[in-house]
């Protein structure tokens, strides 16, 4: 068990033969994995360097980059979708993982009855797709239907009611709050894991002291399911910097109205695909993507480097 | 387990938290089935109400069913997801036996290697993919789109089951090589079988993004023929927006697969989420 493929100096080895096996076994997943995937990202990189200049793929450096971030006709989408793309993770963050956490908390407390189906319900949306979630509340919100302005004015909010999606001031925050419907299933199974997993005599200990409840939940429980509400940060940015399928369905490829919910998966389509009049590019659409990639790269650097070794593990 | 009790009140309260999100977690996906199965006046004057005699009406379904190749899209949608699932598991299973079982220069840093998919969306290499399948002469094939998810599958596939191989005993492996097998049996007669439950909850979580996904379907396969059920709906209700009975009869078709496999699968899936989810 202990030797290497090719390592001259074990004795062990020279009485082996060669360990084909091994190559065989990995070498199925390693030639997908690299075919389809890496390699395929890498080029996507490289092609963000070239571009068609007089018919010919041309290295350009970083022109294209200049080109999307200071050029006229791209800066301004570009910007307004990068903006649109931090707003929609930090509704994400403000609104998503704090219920998450909260229904994990109500749901983890011992002997619940019902919590088995509590559970199984709040996570159903998760399993939907984005184009089913995204034509229900569309149907649901608008307002030829009157499903919402039915239940606001039971409440006696009727007069705030408007075509929400259809304004370019709350379409944004409108579709964030859909696809936290949708996703809060996932932070709150991973607290719910995390809670579950504090052993009882740190609870019982807590209990002993006098610490119950609230201040239970905030001095014993939070600072221990802190690595998971990194994990589950990380997963919801990387999840939001790669959104497009939510916004496509319920706003479409130009992400209306009027661009106010275009954010880097949707501009990513357009710019690559073409949309309409818009002709597809490919040199730009790597650059987005390279961008999209060197995001992303950034903020899982940050948690792996950063925040995942800086907080503090109990071990138990 | 805590000793101390909750009060009822507290108890009261909690369950009406509870209770309360759970109406708004269910009530979209209720509505929109309920009304699927009402005439055109019932799902505007009576939104709320269940079906009756008088209104229930099936206009809807016979519509998308005559007008959408609904069953086309789901034979697609099955295929790429089962194919997809098969070779994630039997690659991704071979490589973790792999990097869990035997030593050899390299090891972690394949491992790490492995790993990047699950941090990085293979939807970035989105440009190159394309042109890879335009040249190889796959767009509009659903082995684009196999091809695609069993890449997309890997690493997670990879990385929790090679955490659950570790677990398996050594002596178990290593009576099967006195007795002769080959490595070959050793993982497919002796670890497979019992790494079954942690495949199980591996083809689950493969499973749901590969049959939501809009992305791949609409840029590697939107033809007419190779649509999968996410892409089919889209476009059909897409075009039937005014015809509200389709629309709300399409959605439900899209949501009663996805249903009746999640309440089939639902314990496989939370108890995956709750076990091997945070390390």
């Amino acid at each position: 068990m202990s030797s290497a493929i090719s390592s001259e100096d074990s004795i062990q080895i020279s009485a082996r033969p060669r360990r084909w096996h091994i190559l065989v076994f990995l070498l199925p997943a390693f030639i997908v994995y690299s075919a389809v995937m890496i390699l395929p990202l890498i080029e996507t990189l490289r092609l963000s360097l070239f571009n068609t200049v007089d018919g010919q793929s041309t290295f350009v450096g970083l022109a294209n980059f200049q080109v999307l971030f200071g050029d006229e006709r791209w800066a301004a989408d570009f910007w307004r979708a990068l903006k649109n793309n931090f707003i929609f993770f930090t509704i994400h963050m403000l609104v998503q993982n704090p219920l998450g956490i909260a229904l994990a908390a109500m749901l983890s407390i011992p002997k619940l009855r019902l919590a088995a189906f509590y559970r199984t319900a709040i996570f159903l949306p998760t399993v939907l797709s984005f184009v089913i979630v995204g034509f229900i509340w569309k149907l649901i919100l608008s307002p030829i239907w009157g499903i919402t302005p039915f239940f606001m004015d039971l409440v006696g909010l009727k007069a705030f009611f408007g075509p929400w999606l259809g304004k370019p001031g709350s379409a944004l925050i409108t579709v964030s709050l859909i696809s936290v419907w949708q996703n809060v299933g996932i932070p709150m199974m991973l607290i719910y894991a995390a809670l579950l997993n504090i052993p009882d005599e740190v609870i019982e200990a807590a209990e002993c002291d006098g610490i119950t409840g609230w201040s239970q939940f905030w001095k014993i429980k939070l600072p221990l399911i802190l690595p998971a509400i990194g994990m589950v940060s990380i997963l919801t940015f990387v999840g939001n910097f790669n959104a497009f399928d939510l916004i496509y369905t319920v706003q479409g490829a130009l992400a209306g109205p009027d661009g106010a919910t275009d954010i880097l998966g949707t501009l990513l389509y357009r710019t690559f695909f073409g949309f309409q009049l818009q002709l597809g590019d490919r040199s730009m659409g790597a650059t987005i993507a390279t961008v999209m990639f060197l995001i992303i790269l950034a903020g899982v650097s940050l948690y792996l480097f950063g925040i995942q070794r800086r907080v503090r593990r109990y071990q138990f | 387990m805590s000793k101390a009790r909750m009060s009822p009140l507290r108890s009261g309260f909690v369950h009406l938290a509870l209770a309360a999100y759970t109406v708004i977690a269910l009530f979209p996906v209720v509505l929109t089935i309920m009304n699927s199965l009402k005439d055109k006046n019932a799902i505007f004057r009576t939104p709320l109400a269940l079906p009756t005699v008088e209104t229930f009406s099936l206009i809807g379904y016979t519509t998308v069913l005559k007008q959408g190749d609904f069953i086309g899209y789901f034979q697609n949608s099955l295929i790429v997801t089962v194919v997809s699932i098969f070779f994630a598991l039997l690659f991704g299973a071979m490589a973790a036996f792999a990097l869990s079982e035997y030593r050899f220069r390299g090891n972690t840093l394949l491992g790490l290697y492995l790993a990047i998919g699950i941090m990085i969306p293979i939807r970035l290499g989105t440009v190159a993919i394309l042109q890879g399948m335009v040249a190889a002469g796959l767009v509009n094939t659903l082995t684009a789109l196999i091809l695609v998810y069993t890449a997309q599958g890997l690493p997670l596939a990879i990385f929790i089951l090679s955490e659950f191989m570790r677990t398996v005993s050594d002596d178990l492996k290593n009576a099967g090589r006195i007795d002769g097998l080959s490595e070959y049996a050793i993982f497919f007669r002796l670890v497979l079988p019992l790494v079954r439950p942690a495949m199980a909850t591996v083809a689950v979580f493969t499973m749901i993004p590969i049959w939501n996904d809009l992305w791949f379907p609409l840029i590697l396969a939107p033809g007419e023929a190779t649509k999968t059920v996410t892409l089919g709906s889209q476009v059909f209700i897409g075009q039937f927006v005014t015809n509200w009975n389709a629309v709300l009869a399409a959605l439900s078709l899209a949501i009663f697969p996805v249903l009746i496999l999640y309440v089939i699968f639902s314990r496989q899936l939370i108890r995956g989420i709750t076990a091997g989810a945070v390390k």
